[in-house]
C-alpha cells in the first residue's frame, strides 16, 4: 500500500496556477500581434461605424441639394479659405449636392454587408465540401476533381459575364435594383471563393479522422454526424477562421472591383467602390471624393488581413506560448 | 517524369472541355438579344433570318459543337497558314464577333502584344525586386528593414489596384505632370525618343501592377527563405567553415526558390485577370478591355473565346507549376 505523503509529487492539492482554457491561451497569444490587434480594433470601429453612424448622421444619403453641391472637405478650408466647405457637410457633397459623409456610412453598410454574407456562403460550402471530401473517403476523389476544376475557371472574367448577364432577370425577380444586385453579388462571390477553404478543411479532416478520440467516439457508437458536429468541427475550426478572414478582404475588394468596372451596384445604392468609379472622371478637382472610398477600402481590408496574420499566429499551437 | 507532364497534359483535354461546356452553358442562359440594338421598324422574318446567320437558329448542343470545331481545328489551320503560308482553312467559318464581324482570334493576335508587354515587364520587374527584398527579411528577421518590408507588402497587398491607379494619376499625371496617364496603344518605337515616350507612358500601370505582385511574391519568399534558414543543412553548411555569403546565396536561396519558382508559374493567369482592371484605368488597350467592352455589348463570341483562353492559361500553368516542381526538388517523384 503507498502512503501518498511519501511522495512529494502526490501532495499537490490543487495546482500552483488557474487552469488555464484554451482560448485565453489564444487571446494571450493574439494580444501580443500588435498589428492583428489593432487590425480587430479597426475593424470593429469600422463596422460599428457603418452600423450605428447612419442613425447618429441623419442626413439623408440620397438627398439632392443642388444648392451646396460641390462642397469641399472642412479640412480643405485649412489651406484654401476660399474653398467652398461647410460643418453641415464635414466630407463635402458630390456633383449632385448629396452629402459623401452619408454616402460613405451608407456605402460602407453596403460594402461590409456583401463582404459578410459572400465569405459566409464561401465558408459554408467550403466547410461542408471539405468535411464532406476529407470524412467520406467514397466523395473524396469526384468532390475533390470537382474543386480542383473550378479552381481553373477564370473567376474574374466569369465574375463579369454572370453579373452582366444575370443583372435584368434577378432585378426583376426580387423586385429591386439593388436587391437584385445583392442578391446576385452576393451569391455569385459566395459560390466562386470556397475553394481554398475546403481544400484546407479537407486536409485537416483527413488529418484527424485518423486519430484515437474520433476511433473512441466511433467505438460507443456514435453517429456519423455527431462525430463530424461535435468532434470534427470544433477542431477545424481553427484554419476556418483564418480563412474566414482572407475571404472576408477578398469579397470586399471583389465587390469594388464589380462596382467599378461598372457592373456592380447601380449609383443610387452606392459602395464604397461604386463611390470610388463614380468619383474617378473628376478626379483633378476633387480628389479627396476618390481618396475617401479608396482609404474606407484599403484600411478595411488591410485590418482584416492583419487581424487573419494575428489569428494564424494566435491558433496555431506551434507557435503558441513561443 | 516525362510520362507524368503526357498524363497530365492529356487529363488537361476532358477539363478544358468540361470548362468550356461550363461557360457555354453559362452565356446560354443568359438573356440578351444580339438582335437588341436592330431599329423597330426592321420586321421580325428579317430579325429571325439575321440570328440565323449569327448561327442562333440551331438547339445549343450543335451550336456548341461548332465552336468546339471552329476553336480546335480551324483556328490551328489558319494559325498554320499564318506561319507557313499554307490554305488549309480558306473557305472555312471562324469564330466571328458579333460587333466586328471580323474573326475573334485576329483581334485577339492585335491586342495580346499591348497585354504582354505591359504585364510581362510588371511580372518581371515585380520578380526582381520582391525576391531580393524577401530573402534579406528572412535573413534579418524582425530588423527595422524586415518590419518595415512586412509592412508595405502588407500594404501593397491590401490596397485594390482600382485605388492604386487613380492615386498614382493623382499624383504623378495630373499634380506633378511628369507621366501621361492613358496609354497610348498606336503609339510606334523607332527612335531613342520614341522609346522614352514608350517607356513613361509604361510606368504608370506597371507600376500598379508590379505593387501587387511584389507584395505577394515577397511574402512567399520571405516564409519560404525563414523555413530554410533553420534547416539542419544551413547549420552543417556553416560548420564547415563556408563562407555566410556562400551559404546563404547558394545554399538557402536555391532551395527556398523552389516554391516560389511554382507560385510565380500558379499566379501567371491570375496576373492576366487582375491586369483587367489596370487596362481599364490606364486605356491600355489589351484583351482584359476587349473582354470588357465585348461583355457590354453582348458579343458572346468574342466573351466565350476570351474566357476560355484565360481558362487555357490557367490550367497550362498548373501543369507548368507542378512539373517544374519536380524538376526542381529532387525529393518529390511524381511517377
Amino acid at each position: 500500500m503507498t502512503d501518498t505523503n511519501t511522495y512529494g509529487a502526490l501532495q499537490d492539492k490543487e495546482p500552483q496556477k488557474e487552469p488555464r482554457s484554451q482560448w485565453s491561451e489564444v487571446w494571450d497569444q493574439f494580444r501580443r500581434h500588435k498589428g492583428a490587434v489593432w487590425g480587430g480594433g479597426f475593424l470593429l470601429f469600422i463596422t460599428l461605424a457603418v452600423l450605428i453612424g447612419p442613425y447618429l448622421w441623419t442626413v439623408d444619403a440620397q438627398k439632392l441639394d443642388i444648392r451646396a453641391k460641390d462642397m469641399r472637405p472642412i479640412y480643405v478650408a485649412l489651406w484654401d479659405s476660399s474653398a467652398k466647405t461647410g460643418w453641415n457637410h464635414p466630407f463635402g457633397t458630390d456633383q449632385l449636392g448629396r452629402d459623401i459623409l452619408a454616402q460613405m456610412l451608407s456605402g460602407g453598410r453596403a460594402s461590409m454587408s456583401v463582404g459578410w454574407a459572400a465569405m459566409l456562403i464561401a465558408l459554408l460550402i467550403g466547410t461542408l465540401v471539405g468535411v464532406v471530401a476529407g470524412y467520406f473517403r467514397k466523395l473524396d476523389g469526384p468532390l475533390m476533381r470537382f474543386t480542383d476544376l473550378v479552381l481553373s475557371l477564370p473567376i474574374l472574367p466569369l465574375l463579369l459575364v454572370a453579373v452582366t448577364l444575370f443583372r435584368q432577370p434577378l432585378v426583376a425577380f426580387a423586385g429591386s435594383p439593388e436587391g437584385g444586385m445583392f442578391i446576385l453579388i452576393v451569391a455569385i462571390i459566395g459560390i466562386t471563393s470556397w475553394m481554398q477553404t475546403a481544400r484546407i478543411v479537407r486536409g485537416e479532416v483527413l488529418a484527424l479522422k485518423e486519430r484515437e478520440f474520433i476511433l473512441a467516439a466511433r467505438s460507443i457508437g456514435t453517429r456519423n454526424g455527431a462525430i463530424i458536429r461535435r468532434h470534427l468541427l470544433p477542431n477545424v475550426l481553427s484554419p476556418i477562421m483564418v480563412s474566414a478572414t482572407l475571404g472576408l478582404a477578398t469579397a470586399i475588394i471583389t465587390e469594388s472591383a464589380l462596382s467599378f468596372l461598372g457592373v456592380g451596384f447601380p449609383s443610387d445604392y452606392p459602395t464604397w467602390g461604386k463611390l470610388l468609379a463614380d468619383a474617378v472622371p473628376r478626379m483633378e478637382r476633387f480628389p479627396e471624393r476618390v481618396m475617401l472610398p479608396g482609404i474606407a477600402i484599403s484600411l478595411t481590408v488591410l485590418s482584416v488581413n492583419y487581424l487573419g496574420d494575428g489569428l494564424r499566429d494566435a491558433l496555431d499551437p506551434r507557435i503558441r506560448g513561443r | 517524369m516525362l510520362t507524368y507532364t503526357i498524363r497530365r497534359l492529356v487529363l488537361a483535354i476532358p477539363t478544358l472541355i468540361f470548362i468550356s461546356l461550363a461557360i457555354f452553358l453559362l452565356l446560354q442562359l443568359a438573356p440578351g438579344d444580339p438582335m437588341a440594338q436592330v431599329p423597330l421598324t426592321v420586321p421580325p422574318e428579317v430579325k429571325q433570318q439575321m440570328r440565323e446567320a449569327l448561327g442562333l437558329g440551331q438547339p445549343w448542343y450543335i451550336q456548341y459543337y461548332k465552336w468546339l470545331i471552329q476553336f480546335f481545328w480551324i483556328e490551328p489551320q489558319v494559325m498554320f497558314d499564318n506561319m507557313f503560308g499554307t490554305t488549309f482553312a480558306e473557305g472555312k467559318l471562324r469564330v466571328i464577333s458579333w460587333q466586328t464581324r471580323s474573326p475573334v482570334m485576329d483581334i485577339v493576335a492585335q491586342r495580346i502584344p499591348q497585354t504582354l508587354w505591359v504585364v510581362g515587364v510588371a511580372y518581371v520587374l515585380a520578380i526582381l525586386i520582391a525576391l531580393p527584398i524577401g530573402i534579406y527579411s528572412a535573413y534579418r528577421q524582425y530588423s527595422t528593414f524586415d518590419n518595415a518590408g512586412t509592412f508595405v507588402s502588407m500594404i501593397g497587398f491590401s490596397i485594390p489596384p482600382f485605388f492604386t491607379g487613380p492615386l498614382l494619376i493623382v499624383i504623378f499625371a495630373v499634380q506633378l505632370e511628369w507621366l501621361p496617364s492613358v496609354y497610348n496603344t498606336v503609339h510606334e518605337v523607332n527612335d531613342w525618343d520614341s522609346f522614352m515616350v514608350q517607356l513613361r507612358q509604361m510606368v504608370l500601370p506597371v507600376m500598379v501592377l508590379a505593387l501587387q505582385i511584389t507584395a505577394q511574391l515577397n511574402r512567399y519568399m520571405r516564409a519560404s527563405t525563414l523555413d530554410n534558414l533553420n534547416q539542419d543543412y544551413v547549420r552543417t553548411a556553416r560548420a564547415k567553415g563556408l563562407k555566410e555569403r556562400t551559404v546563404v546565396l547558394s545554399h538557402v536561396v536555391r532551395n527556398s526558390m523552389i516554391p516560389v519558382v511554382t507560385v510565380i508559374a500558379l499566379n501567371v493567369p491570375n496576373i492576366f485577370g487582375g491586369a483587367i482592371i489596370t487596362e481599364v484605368i490606364f486605356k491600355v488597350n489589351g484583351i482584359g478591355q476587349l473582354l470588357i467592352t465585348a461583355l457590354f455589348a453582348n458579343d458572346l463570341p468574342m466573351v466565350m473565346t476570351l474566357t476560355f483562353i484565360f481558362a487555357i492559361l490557367i490550367v497550362l500553368f498548373n501543369i507548368i507549376a507542378d512539373v517544374l516542381y519536380g524538376v526542381l526538388d529532387p525529393r518529390i517523384r511524381y511517377d
